[in-house]
């Protein structure tokens, strides 16, 4: 379970020094935005949104729509993956550019955008598609960055030998894939894709039931079935839609997810056994049916070995010697030309800001250090509670042979699915909001720190916990000078994660339109970003988004990545 | 009539650019290998032994001078050769079968002669029984069996070993040795040659037919050694420790006037002698066991036995002994010094000062103190590695400084906080 749950964590690339790179992706990044705002000027400002339905009847082909944005984006996100990750790990100079761009790719709050990139796509798109579109980058967007990360950090650990054995013995560019770079990238990417779909229902549940005002963007699916009936307080249809959802989560994880693990755990790499396999009574369920050994024997394998053969001929082996690359003259054009659009972009949009007023500047930066706040708070929380927890877990085996799938199950259920119901229930109360707003933030981040504590606490070895007992370490000192310690390199991995995930619930969190009512904190950047796409102010959102994203890169930098470099130095335990 | 050439290496070089930085791997080699050859490759880590290798394999091209096969030039994989290597680099999720068939479904064989085919290899190498194996079921000797079963399964005229047994403990490595002569020696496999590299020279002794001996600082082939003993070979048998002791004394060379030995410092113009990596209180056990013998003067390979450390590390010690002016070697007899005499004759608490006196004069050491002499505070690592760049790879010049301050923390010199990443003088208690 130990390795596993490593993997589980996010990767993170070392600290690098902030590099001219960088820079050119925020300017990027800024641009990119302008263009956004500039089209979402032209979207609608009115948008009727579906007649949906609370019949309990209506409720399979929600979940068959909601399932079939998922799988789109999760396609998406695998071809991305595999493209994108082996072009950046198959040379020097494209990794230099390509991995930067990931690494801010990812740490930015993926439901910040949202807004402007559905009004922008309003705009240019009929509407349907558009709002259908959306839904599906929204969920690509929270799925696929890690998935790329892992399977670039599998190519690029792949021994050298076995490279080399690839290439002695002649496989074709298939077989590599099929033979080499799939299994040995396999155990990342199913768990990698375990907790892509997680944070996947947690966007698909904001894209579906996703309105501000006038403009309402909402889809018929599952995540919109569950606001509107938390809307009406229908009790009966709450507890359908949420039943559903659960259902197909489970389903999802018992048919699909959990054989997957199964089975790739063949691919692990280390050669030795491991004592405590994953195990799933699907998996084997399939392996000791005689129909499925015999589709295999008949029908999978000559199929296999057709389509290698057929692969074959396609991308025949190369067995010369690989050219150096050359910056050709289409690639100087692409640069030239990205290059050129980047700087337009970046004047226009100076220019475009340059109508925000100094008083927004100013509330800007006050709903930053509001949300900031806000989301420190929901970590602290969630650091009280599952540190002793984690530990309890992961010091425990039989707790953690219980506790541990349930977990993994609760954390793959969307906390965005939840919120209409504190809503309602708090709503009224004074502060309610505030408080809701925090439950999500909390619900947003509490999972991985607590899978994060539970890895750390089970990777502490046998004889350091001997020694601590032999030295008769107890209460506080045993604490401060044993098992924080040891956690710390997980707790700072896990922190990163965290805050992103409750900077990304700030948006839904600070301003939500319920049935035809606004809510709104009084402070803070989420509610600043969805309060001008509301009132049509396309500079102010603008600003309010890059400023969004330019801090919580701005922290990752400074906070995080630091803590966590300090933690792998200092605190690391093998 | 001599037999035909297989492979010859013309002038080959291969040097890595890094910015305007180059360091050479390899200089200059030379080397042809006849149908019939048994070659092994000998040198200490960092002669380039494995680069080489690769360059014959066609995995790397050459920078400068080319490789011909059967008096063709390779301008890629040669297909005719194949490698058996150190970490075996198999398949884990394969079965031992499958980890056969892959090779050959690569070269296009169908299913069920892929099936009989590698059967009967495995079988051959002894593994029936095994097929459905993964390889992490297996023992380190037995995984190697694979590696040999898979290499040979492409049928190839020239077969090379990446130090196959080195990964291996002592009774499997012996085994195997003795199974891959047997094979070698029945001439019904359809292999002409063998290359084998290795930094075992027993080893190399036990089996190739010719030894050639590489050096370090560029990488260059320093003799090529024939080794006339027949079969068997029995490592007991006075020809046998000749013949190692021979080329033991090719590796370790003749100690050079001091300022030749040590180099220049970094940045300076001159080779920058980098330091070897050993244990340093295996240096005083080999000073010890060279001084119980008759004038202070052992042949190298006794004393290697003595310790019973393989030859790299025989090697690494005497050079570090060499260096720091302990012993002088001639002729494979490595002698004691009186300074290296004293030494031993300290205890342990009074070696630190000579030791630190000794390093003190290298000329790495050197330009390290004068800067830290310069700087109280100290310096970052990151920073020294950079300037040690200057003169070696960026992966050595990590390496260097990690030896350095091994030795300068032994000498009591240096002082290095890992939490801050300063290197600095030691204050003296």
């Amino acid at each position: 379970m130990l390795r596993l749950n490593r993997i589980f964590a996010p990767a993170h690339p070392v600290l690098r020094r902030i590099s001219g790179a960088d820079a050119v992706i925020v300017l990027g990044i800024a641009a990119t935005l302008w263009a956004l705002a500039k089209l979402a000027a032209q979207a609608p400002t009115v948008i009727r949104g579906p007649d949906l339905s609370l019949e309990p009847s209506a409720l399979p082909v929600y979940a068959g729509l909601s399932i079939a944005r998922m799988v789109g984006a999760y396609i998406l996100s695998l071809i991305f993956t595999f493209v994108y990750g082996y072009y950046a790990a198959s040379n020097k100079r494209r990794e230099r550019v390509m991995m930067p761009i990931l690494d801010i790719l990812q740490s930015i709050p993926i439901l910040a955008y949202l807004p402007v990139v559905v009004m922008s796509l309003t705009a240019i798109l009929p509407l349907g598609f558009a709002k259908e579109f959306s839904a599906v980058l929204l969920i690509f967007t929270s799925q696929a960055w890690n998935m790329t990360f892992s399977w670039y950090q599998s190519l690029t650990t792949i021994p050298a030998e076995l490279r080399e054995a690839s290439r002695v013995f002649q496989l074709s560019p298939w077989m590599r894939f099929k033979s080499l770079l799939l299994p040995f990238g396999a155990i990342g990417l199913v768990w990698n894709s375990l907790m892509s779909w997680a944070g996947g229902w947690f966007a698909l549940m904001v894209s579906e039931s996703f309105s501000i005002g006038e403009k309402d963007y909402r889809l018929p699916g599952i995540g919109s079935y569950i606001q509107l009936a938390a809307q009406r307080q229908d009790t009966r249809a709450i507890t359908y839609g949420v039943l559903v959802l659960l259902v197909v989560i489970v389903g999802l994880d018992q048919l699909v997810w959990r054989p997957l693990l199964a089975y790739a755990d063949k691919f692990r790499l280390d050669m030795v056994s491991t004592e405590a396999p994953i195990t799933s009574w699907v998996y084997d369920a399939l392996m000791g049916s005689r129909l499925v050994r015999r589709f295999r024997r008949r029908i999978v394998r000559p199929a296999a070995e057709r389509i290698d053969n057929q692969m074959k001929r396609l991308f025949p082996v190369r067995m010369e010697f690989p050219h150096p690359l050359r910056p050709s003259l289409v690639g100087r054009f692409v640069t030239g030309a990205v290059g050129t659009l980047i700087v337009v972009g970046v004047w226009e949009g100076i220019r475009f800001l340059g109508q925000v007023s100094l008083a927004d500047w100013g509330h800007i930066f006050l709903g930053l250090m509001v949300t900031f706040i806000r989301v420190m708070l929901a970590l602290a929380i969630a650091l009280a509670w599952t540190i002793p927890v984690g530990v309890a877990i992961g010091t425990n085996a039989r707790l953690a042979r219980v506790l541990q799938p349930l977990s993994q199950m609760a954390a793959s259920f969307p906390a965005t699915a939840l919120y209409p119901l504190f809503l309602v229930g708090l709503l009224h109360v004074r502060g309610g909001l505030e408080l809701a707003a925090m439950l999500l933030m909390l619900a947003g981040t509490q999972w991985y720190l607590l899978f994060n504590v539970i890895a750390g606490a089970q990777a502490v070895p046998q004889d350091l916990k001997y020694t601590a007992e032999l030295m008769g370490l107890k209460g506080r000192q045993k604490w401060t000078t044993f098992i924080l310690p040891s956690l710390f390199p997980y707790i700072a991995t896990g922190a990163i994660t965290a805050s992103g995930g409750a900077w990304n619930a700030s948006i839904l969190a600070e301003y939500t339109t319920f049935g035809d009512t606004k809510y709104s904190t009084a402070y803070g950047i989420g509610a600043m970003i969805a309060r001008s796409q509301d009132k049509n102010l396309y500079p102010q959102l603008m600003a309010a988004t890059f400023a969004m994203v330019a801090a919580v890169i701005v922290v990752n930098r400074l906070v995080w990545k630091r803590l966590y470099q300090q933690a792998e130095e200092t605190y690391r335990l093998d | 009539m001599s037999a035909p050439n297989l492979l010859q290496v013309k002038d080959v070089s291969q040097i890595y650019k890094t910015g305007p930085k180059a360091f050479t791997a390899v200089r200059g080699i030379n080397l042809t290998i006849q149908e019939g050859d048994f070659v092994a490759l000998v040198g200490p880590s960092g002669c380039g032994k494995s680069t080489l290798l690769r360059i014959i394999t066609g995995l790397q091209p050459a920078s400068e001078g080319s490789v011909l096969y059967r008096g063709k030039a390779i301008d890629g994989v040669n297909p005719h050769a194949t490698i058996v290597f150190q970490t075996f680099a198999l398949f884990p999720w394969l079965t031992v079968q499958q980890n056969v068939e892959i090779a050959l479904k690569a070269r296009g064989v169908g299913p069920t002669e892929r099936r009989e085919r590698s059967i009967a290899l495995l079988d051959r190498v002894g593994l029936d029984g095994f097929e459905t194996a993964y390889p992490r079921e297996l023992s380190g000797g037995m995984r190697q069996k694979v590696g040999f079963a898979r290499a040979m399964a492409v049928e190839p005229e020239l077969l090379c070993l990446d130090e196959p047994f080195s990964a291996l403990d002592v009774l499997s490595a012996e085994a195997l040795r003795t199974e891959l002569m047997a094979l070698w020696q029945s001439g019904d496999l359809p292999i002409k040659a063998v290359l084998m590299v290795t930094h075992n020279i027993e080893e190399a002794v036990l089996l190739a037919g010719r030894v050639v001996v590489m050096e370090k600082e560029p990488g260059r082939i320093e003799a090529e050694l024939r080794n006339p003993l027949g079969y068997p070979r029995l490592p007991k048998a006075p020809e046998f420790v000749m013949m190692v002791d021979r080329v033991y004394g090719t590796l370790a060379g003749t100690t050079q006037p001091e300022h030749v030995e040590m180099g220049t410092a970094p940045g300076q113009p001159g080779r920058t002698r980098g330091l070897p990596e050993i244990n340093i209180n295996g240096l005083g056990r080999m000073l010890e066991s060279i001084r119980d013998n008759p004038n202070q003067r052992a042949d190298i390979y006794d004393v290697a036995r003595e310790l019973s450390i393989d030859s790299e590390e025989a090697i690494a010690l005497t050079e570090a002994a060499e260096l720091l002016g302990f012993a002088v070697i001639s002729q494979g007899d490595i002698a004691l010094t009186p300074t290296g005499a004293t030494f031993i004759e300290s205890s342990p608490a009074d070696r630190k000062p000579l030791f630190a006196a000794r390093i003190e004069r290298i000329p790495i050491f050197k330009w390290l103190l004068d800067r830290l002499d310069a700087t109280p505070a100290g310096e970052q690592w990151e920073d020294i590695v950079e300037e040690l760049a200057k003169d070696f790879p960026a992966e050595e010049a990590e390496h260097q400084l990690d030896i350095i301050v091994t030795w300068g923390r032994y000498g009591e010199i240096i002082q290095y906080d890992d939490s801050e990443g300063v290197i600095s003088r030691a204050v003296a208690a």
